[in-house]
């Protein structure tokens, strides 16, 4: 058995995860850690599949479903590793006026700042008029969390609204 | 004293409903004391309840001390544990020992007031807000064959408002 990263986007409609995941099932794969979401009028798939055969196998199983709902399919084989998740340790929001830069000027001070982001997701927000930019950003702060409020700070001087909070996770 | 073994779900048993505890003896207090070291050798645990250890009696024990800047009451051994009353909710992230490799979010009542029973049947009482309150309440829910699974909420839901006040009063006029 191999493990593949298999992508697949398309125009959003009803019936795609139901349709792909079964086309997978009695093709004999199984799936591991998968992210699916709706981004613009897109549906996007990203998703573990261990199976046993060749990947262009397994994109030869899929080719009825993905031709049927016009999904382009993109694989890679990869190194699965399951049970291997870290808990994230600060969720970081921001918001502001949409512009240009505002990801890379964020994430960027965080990454000198020592976050490790383990889950982010953006959104443009607001009227086509009044574009808000909204993104909420989870990881691991490897050096502390002064040093994240300290980035934090000065992207706050830049007039962008950022907001970290302690996950301190509780394991009962 | 001994380290037990820690019940995993899908194990079934993790869904029974725990009974009351009637004999507070010698048997007791050695339970509560293989849960305290148990609880212990557990990495981060804060809490854990009989019947992640197959015990299958109202007994929980909870000790946030060691997390800094909580309130909290120290190291507390509660039987046949109930709330008697709760106010306010606060959404958290929790994770279990019988649920390794997972963390999601929850919403607990924000402040609560137990009733309990010590180790020797005397009655305690005791109010308490925040990450202790929320650790009572994920080691309550397994005396009721609940997990944390059982209340996840989305991930994404909870923007700007962790915290949801009961009862927050509107402004008096607009």
């Amino acid at each position: 058995m191999h493990w593949y990263m298999l992508t697949l986007v398309g125009k959003d409609q009803p019936g795609i995860v139901a349709q792909v995941s079964r086309a997978l099932y009695e093709g004999g794969s199984n799936l591991g850690e998968t992210s699916m979401v709706r981004l613009g009028d897109s549906f996007t798939i990203m998703m573990m599949v261990h199976y046993g055969q060749s990947g262009a196998d397994l994109a030869a199983l899929l080719r009825p479903v993905t031709d049927n709902l016009g999904l382009a399919v993109h694989l890679d084989p990869i190194p699965g590793v399951l049970h291997s998740g870290v808990p994230p340790e600060v969720c970081i929001t921001v918001y502001g006026a949409d512009r240009a830069g505002i990801v890379a000027q964020v994430t960027g001070a965080l990454a000198q700042a020592g976050l490790n982001i383990t889950d982010l997701s953006s959104t443009v927000a607001g009227s086509a008029a009044q574009p808000l930019y909204v993104m909420q950003i989870e990881g691991q702060a490897s050096q502390g969390l002064a040093a994240l409020e300290q980035a934090i700070a000065q992207a706050t001087r830049d007039g962008i609204e950022v907001h970290l909070q302690s996950l301190d996770t509780l394991i009962g | 004293m001994a380290i037990l073994p820690i019940l995993t779900y899908p194990d079934p048993r993790l869904k029974q409903i725990a009974v009351p505890v009637s004999q507070f003896d010698a048997a007791l207090a050695g339970l509560l004391a293989d849960l305290e070291e148990t609880m212990e050798a557990g990495p981060g645990g804060v809490g854990i309840a009989a019947p992640q250890v197959g015990h299958f009696c109202r007994i929980i024990v909870v000790d946030v001390s060691a997390k800094p800047k909580v309130e909290n009451h120290g190291r507390l051994r509660l039987v046949n544990p109930e709330i008697l009353q709760w106010e306010g909710l606060a959404v958290g992230r929790e994770g279990c020992m019988s649920v390794p490799d997972y963390t999601g979010n929850v919403v607990r009542a924000e402040r609560i007031t137990v009733r309990a029973q010590d180790g020797t049947g005397q009655a305690v009482e005791l109010t308490t807000s925040g990450y202790e309150a929320r650790a009572i309440q994920h080691e309550l829910d397994h005396l009721d064959g609940l997990l944390f699974l059982d209340r996840l909420v989305s991930r994404h839901n909870d923007l700007f408002r962790r915290k949801v006040y009961q009862g927050r009063k509107p402004a008096a006029a607009c």
